[in-house]
């Protein structure tokens, strides 16, 4: 086969694939607003308009849709067409009578238009059972699973500020910080596969990427192998990417976590990581009703009580987590407290308290 | 004639099909129903390995090495470890592609991806990865090259995998917002394409990524997520137009604004004066971008953009979760030189993170090991009160160096202070 060398060029130049009407006002907008839910319009210095329709996908796009999304391009919005950061696609046209038609054509195609303003816009997610070499659960599912029940929140904007989902597969949670999390949680330090540690793994490195120096290096029925110190380990899964015979992944003890409070923005507070709330959800496929009845009773409880342009996070700290734990009706437990020298900083060094 | 592969049965992703969310497994199986398309077996035996999944909770992939001539890296691969029972798709890799900066395409370079995607994989496209790339998944091993020689092509480069600088992502930006505070699609491509090399020959400690926001608001998510952070910033006063601020006062009243807008400035820096107009205390203002965001036609970011360099964001793996922290203040991104200014700390940190970091160390877990003060001195910035949410609070360091350390700021002051004075009003 003749392979060739390849063309190092790197990222690719942006102007021809970005739509005529951005080109032309590339660093000149002025202001916008979102005439309805999905629906952004954006006025340029010039005074040119445009309006953007998003709608929501599976993300893991077969060529098909891919193709039905050009179709409606090339029908409606001048063949062209980008993508957010939470796998939205947009649709940019410059007269408010395109739009109508464009959300008629997306709808009919099954794609849900919405995800603008104080919503819940699509879950940043990753791989899972589909593609992933180290995955407990599997995210497209689980994100497939909760979008069908959060979807009423995706087409309108009546929350109190955008809520930010996230789902991850390992504990590394490439799916990220997120208003509500839904991350694996294994809770069973890994069984370890002896016959093949001795080949597959470079041992060394396994100890060193254990975060508690939990794991040392055994001979083990006479073969080099490792063993854990099963009262260090936490279960995180770490030694499991460069030793795949240390099996962490367990149907029944890998659980799911979920987390609150995460916020990347700077708007009003300084972007905050997600918290603890609920664990060892069963991992539940095909559709795991648990984690769904869990974030929405985290939702619900957010919608009803929380303020204008409060985040979750935001919301929590007015409030307090007495009253988090209380309105959503989640017990509060041991594991709750990050119990280690670093974490006293989570801790409550005051007498201000909620009753 | 060789008998069409039979669907596999899968009841439980079945179920998955419902619903008013679009559907993957809907896709997954309209690529295994395409009978005429060589990718139809692969398919179906992905479909049957994934319900395997489904039923027994399990995952079956394992890695491997499988790459295109001349590059270390880009290619994810994945090996089944049940291919006794679904050999076709026993090889099913990912070739990771950068899209243009924010994400924009034409439908017609879109139907052309689906077309290489139809003759060399599985049909089976991610819109995109969280690292920002379009992921090209399911590829037998002998047809990685060719599908990658048709991308590129196309004008389409391979994106980042392992101890690598990996693909890069920037907001919709100068492209359609009006917050953005510099060319973000301009930074982004300048940057990376500069450190190609360590992109597609992998030879750090570990990966490091750039990600580009243009205010604020940092919708790529880069101080939690980036090695280094490129966050848009003004450092004069924001712009007011009174007229549009008494225009929102009337249309949503004033309670509205003084619940939602004045009270909500974390810095107490807004005020409604009785006439309906805004005073803002320029000094004071964090730039948080709150009121800007609610007061889209009235407020905006000032004149004198440029950028905030944080740096040492990362997930969970090793040490928890951390957030980047501010490196530079500000750099002014107006003119070419600026730009290649954005260069040279990226390359200054990359190398420093070359040298100093320990093998699968992310930047925050070196800064961690060796101390922030120690790192700003390797890389050679400055230091700047706005570093830190308050200085120390134990006094066990040894601080006989007092004195140097003095002169150091002063004369940093001098050449650099010019930066650091934002919001003189």
């Amino acid at each position: 086969m003749s392979a060739r060398r390849a063309v190092e060029s790197g990222v690719p130049e942006l102007d021809p694939y970005l739509h005529p009407l951005l080109k032309k006002n590339y660093g000149a907008w002025k202001w916008h607003d979102r005439p309805r839910p999905g629906v952004l319009h954006h006025v340029a210095m010039s005074g040119d308009e445009v309006w953007t329709v998003r709608a929501g996908t599976q993300r893991q796009l077969d060529v098909h849709t891919v193709r039905a999304l050009c179709d409606i391009g090339d029908r409606y919005a001048d063949g062209y067409l980008r993508f957010t950061s939470r796998s939205n696609v947009e649709f940019m046209v410059a007269s408010e009578s395109q739009v109508a038609p464009l959300i008629e054509a997306l709808g009919k195609k099954g794609f849900p238009v919405g995800g603008t303003g104080n919503s819940i816009s699509m879950i940043s997610h990753t791989q899972g059972w589909l593609h992933c070499d180290i995955p407990a659960t599997d995210a497209s599912g689980v994100v497939k699973a909760l979008m069908d029940e959060l979807h009423e929140e995706f087409i309108h904007e009546r929350l109190p500020n955008k809520l930010r989902i996230s789902s991850s597969c390992c504990e590394i949670n490439c799916g990220g910080q997120a208003d509500i999390a839904v991350n694996i949680q294994h809770t069973k330090p890994p069984k370890i596969n002896h016959d093949l540690v001795g080949n597959v793994c470079e041992r060394p490195t396994v100890v060193a990427r254990c975060p508690v120096a939990a794991i040392r290096p055994a001979l083990v029925n006479g073969k080099p192998s490792l063993e854990i110190d099963e009262r260090k380990c936490m279960c995180c899964g770490a030694c499991y990417a460069p030793c795949p015979p240390m099996l962490i992944n367990d149907p029944e003890n890998s659980k799911i976590a979920i987390w609150v409070g995460g916020k990347h923005s700077n708007a009003r507070s300084k972007p905050s990581f997600h918290k603890l709330v609920v664990s060892n959800l069963p991992n539940n496929p095909p559709r795991w009703p648990e984690v769904s009845a869990a974030v929405k009773k985290i939702v619900h409880a957010y919608k009803d009580d929380a303020h204008d342009w409060e985040r979750l996070g935001e919301w929590i700290d007015r409030i307090g987590w007495a009253r988090f734990f209380e309105l959503t009706g989640l017990p509060f437990t041991k594991f709750h407290i990050d119990n280690w020298r670093g974490g006293r900083g989570s801790l409550n060094a005051s007498a201000h308290l909620r009753f | 004639m060789t008998d069409t592969k039979k669907m596999p049965k899968t009841p439980m992703l079945d179920q998955l099909e419902s619903g008013p969310w679009p559907s993957f497994v809907t896709g997954l199986k309209r690529l295994a129903k395409d009978e005429s398309k060589p990718y139809a077996p692969m398919m179906k035996d992905l479909l049957g390995q994934l319900e395997h999944s489904y039923e027994t909770r399990k995952g079956y992939w394992k890695g491997g090495t499988v790459g295109v001539v001349g590059y270390g890296g880009g290619v994810i691969p994945r090996f089944s470890e049940v291919a006794e029972k679904f050999p076709a798709s026993a090889e099913f890799h990912t070739l990771r592609i950068m899209p243009a900066a924010g994400m924009h395409y034409t439908t017609e370079v879109l139907r052309k991806m689906c077309d290489v995607w139809e003759e060399y994989g599985s049909g089976l496209i991610a819109l995109h990865g969280q690292s920002g790339d379009i992921m090209f998944q399911g590829c037998s091993t002998k047809n990685v090259q060719p599908a990658f020689d048709a991308f590129n092509d196309m004008g389409f480069d391979m994106g980042g995998a392992g101890p690598a600088l990996r693909t890069s992502m920037s907001c919709v930006g100068h492209a359609r917002c009006e917050h953005s505070c510099y060319d973000e699609p301009r930074a982004h491509r300048r940057v990376i394409n500069e450190f190609l090399d360590e992109m597609h020959r992998p030879a750090m400690p570990y990966k490091f990524k750039f990600k580009f926001s243009g205010c604020p608001n940092d919708c790529t998510n880069a101080i939690q997520r980036a090695d280094m952070a490129v966050i848009g910033m003004w450092r004069d006063d924001m712009k007011v137009d009174q007229k549009e601020v008494k225009a929102f006062v009337a249309e949503r009243g004033r309670s509205y604004v003084i619940d939602n807008v004045i009270t909500r400035c974390p810095t107490h820096s807004l005020r409604l004066a009785d006439d309906d107009t805004l005073k803002v205390d320029n000094r004071n203002c964090v730039r948080c971008m709150h009121c800007i965001n609610v007061m889209t036609k009235a407020l905006h970011p000032g004149d004198d953009r440029g950028v905030t360099l944080l740096l040492g964001g990362k997930r969970t793996l090793k040490i928890g979760d951390l957030m980047g922290t501010v490196i530079v203040p500000f750099l002014p991104m107006k003119t070419d030189d600026d730009y290649e200014q954005l260069v040279d700390i990226g390359r200054r940190v990359m190398e420093f993170f070359a040298d100093n970091a320990l093998e699968h160390e992310r930047t925050g877990e070196m800064i961690d090991r060796i101390g922030f003060a120690n790192f700003m001195e390797g890389v050679g910035l400055p230091l700047d009160p706005n570093m830190v949410t308050h200085p120390r609070t134990n006094p066990y360091v040894r601080m006989d160096e007092w004195d140097a350390a003095v002169e150091a700021y002063r004369e940093s002051r001098k050449t650099n202070g010019a930066h650091n004075k934002g919001g003189q009003s």
